[in-house]
């Protein structure tokens, strides 16, 4: 039985829901107690989510803090893993988990898995599966060590399905001393879109360099309200200045998993396949039918992206009305 | 001023990935390797922030690898980096122990760093740890995924990319370790006589052996390609008569079929 901790991070009031993928998976591996933290207030509605998903005790970490910090988050989040002895510590690996984990794990010498894609556990023993190459290749992750061990979750990947036991998880406040960080956060300016971010998107409309320049990149817009996805771009796109670089899928870009990527004028470079293969489903537009991007498409519209994206949306709007 | 680089040299973007048969790793004879280009980034930085005051800022440039590494290393001499140490090791050390490496290389370099820049990952294994856990080991600050860098004498501002292309704008003191990404800067290229320069310029090797650091705490094995998927179904849509249709049961599909919509 092993004692495992599910750092929680929220967006506004609400909980990521990577969070609850990750609750919801290790959900599936009875016989663990398996604890919550939040840094600061814990959410009301999340509290019902984890119960749901039978978490057994919800922490809410109060510190001097009054915003990220990745030295902060670090300190707080190993001094609760060392004091309570877990044998476990998964985050999701966001921007913020990305970030403050590493420091987290080293400051107890421990070893991080990040960007795990699914796992399994066997007794108290945890295996992993991880991409490496940009998703060119899989691989099997484990550990070697007696002590903590963390783990960073790519959103996602794992899902939200399976059957979970409930539990009632009680509240715990703790309050933490931290010495004076030193990265201070000053400012933060927000991003141009209000849509979810293309790591967390769940449906992805996508622009490559036939769109032919950044006004065009409105019909993909257009789709995408339609649909709630986030608009993202190749990286030829990107260099020719059709779309900002935030918004690069790719090897060098972001790499994404959506439910559905519809890809609209995109060749389908190794690059660009590699930051977008794990899709759960793919949509291909392109005038030429030999573009490598049908052969990883599990629909293609061989034509005019012009001619059929705004068609697109129309008959989405349809059928979503 | 004592800036510190950690590059990493790892498979150009348009190898073909092959898994080794015992699936211990992928096949390494047929890669052509290049300087990691998000460290292209750091080492570009670190030539700036250098030109600001040539004749008293030193700039090192480290890595922890095979020996072919040493490309990598006379590569960022080649843009101007002044010295060079590479850390001999084998390739199966996890974040943990690289970064423990690079501490100790640091130390026994006897400069006191007062800037330690990294790329924001490698792309082989995109594991994104290696910055953050040695500054935690150096007991400095970090900031990860730096867009823009104001240099001030003993404190920067860095612009962090997160989420949704929103940035988080930090004061951060030095000494402190920062993670570079693309946009930060545009790395210069080699010239001729940078590239002749750099075969004088000084490269210290070192043992892993020597430096005191853990065994790796992670196995990876099993490499092996990601599953195929089957074929898809492709729709004709050159002719205007044909796009009407095409869209339409492409949108049933993903209803009825797919059941993402």
């Amino acid at each position: 039985m092993a004692k495992i901790l599910i750092f929680c991070e929220t967006q506004g009031n609400s909980l990521k829901t990577v969070a609850l993928e990750m609750a919801t998976k290790i959900n599936q591996y009875p016989g663990h107690i398996v604890d919550a933290v939040f840094i600061g207030n814990v959410p009301a509605e999340a509290t019902t989510q984890l119960a749901q998903r039978g978490v057994n005790k919800i922490f809410s970490l109060k510190s001097s803090l009054t915003s990220y910090s990745p030295e902060g988050y670090a300190k707080l989040i190993s001094s609760l893993v060392k004091e309570n002895g877990h044998d476990y510590c998964f985050a999701g690996a966001t921007s913020m988990g990305k970030d403050f984990l590493p420091r987290a794990s080293s400051a107890l010498k421990a070893p991080l898995a990040s960007d795990v894609t699914n796992f399994i556990f066997e007794g108290d023993t945890f295996f992993g599966t991880r991409p490496f190459f940009a998703g060119k290749c899989l691989a099997k992750v484990e550990f070697k060590t007696t002590g903590p061990k963390f783990i960073s979750i790519r959103p996602n990947a794992l899902g939200l399905e399976g059957v979970c036991k409930e539990s009632s998880p009680n509240v715990e406040e703790k309050q933490i001393s931290l010495d004076s960080l030193r990265a201070i956060v000053k400012e933060v300016v927000k991003g141009t879109s209000e849509k979810a971010d293309l790591t967390e998107a769940n449906i992805i409309v996508s622009g490559g360099r036939a769109m032919k320049n950044s006004d065009n990149f409105k019909i993909l817009h257009e789709l995408a309200d339609v649909l709630g996805a986030t608009v993202g771009a190749s990286r030829a796109a990107v260099d020719s200045g059709y779309a900002a670089p935030a918004m690069q899928v790719g090897q060098t870009g972001k790499t994404v998993s959506p439910s559905l990527y519809i890809a609209c004028g995109i060749s389908g470079a190794i690059q660009h396949l590699a930051g977008m293969r794990t899709s759960k489903i793919i949509v291909a537009i392109n005038s030429d039918p030999e573009a490598p991007i049908f052969t990883k498409a599990d629909y293609g519209i061989v034509g005019d992206l012009f001619k059929v994206v705004p068609l697109l949306t129309e008959e989405f709007k349809k059928l979503l009305s | 001023m004592e800036i510190f680089v950690c590059v990493k040299q790892v498979p150009d973007t348009e190898t073909k990935i092959i898994p080794k048969s015992d699936g211990s790793f992928i096949e390494e004879s047929q890669i052509k390797w290049i300087v990691n280009p998000y460290d292209e980034f750091a080492i570009e930085q670190a030539l700036l922030i250098k030109a600001l005051k040539p004749d008293t800022t030193t700039v090192t440039v480290i890595r922890v690898g095979q020996t072919r590494d040493s490309e990598a290393l006379r590569n960022a001499m080649a843009m101007g980096a002044d010295e060079a140490i590479l850390v001999e090791a084998n390739d199966n050390l996890d974040s943990l122990s690289v970064a423990q490496a690079l501490k100790a290389a640091i130390e026994k370099s006897g400069k006191k760093p007062d800037l330690i820049l990294t790329g924001k990952q490698a792309i082989d294994d995109d594991c994104l740890q290696v910055p953050q856990i040695l500054a935690e080991l150096l007991n400095m600050p970090s900031v990860s995924v730096a867009v823009a860098m104001e240099f001030q004498e003993s404190q920067i501002t860095v612009k962090r990319e997160i989420e949704g292309g929103a940035l988080e704008i930090y004061n951060c003191p030095l000494p402190a370790v920062i993670s570079c990404n693309k946009g930060l800067n545009t790395p210069r290229y080699t010239s001729l006589p940078g590239i002749l320069k750099a075969k004088k310029r000084p490269l210290t090797t070192l043992n892993l052996a020597e430096l005191g650091v853990e065994a790796p705490k992670i196995l990876y094995s099993n490499f092996k390609l990601p599953p195929e998927k089957p074929a898809g179904k492709k729709f004709m849509a050159l002719e205007d008569k044909d796009i009407t249709g095409a869209v339409q049961q492409v949108v049933q599909l993903l209803r009825t079929e797919a059941k993402v919509i």
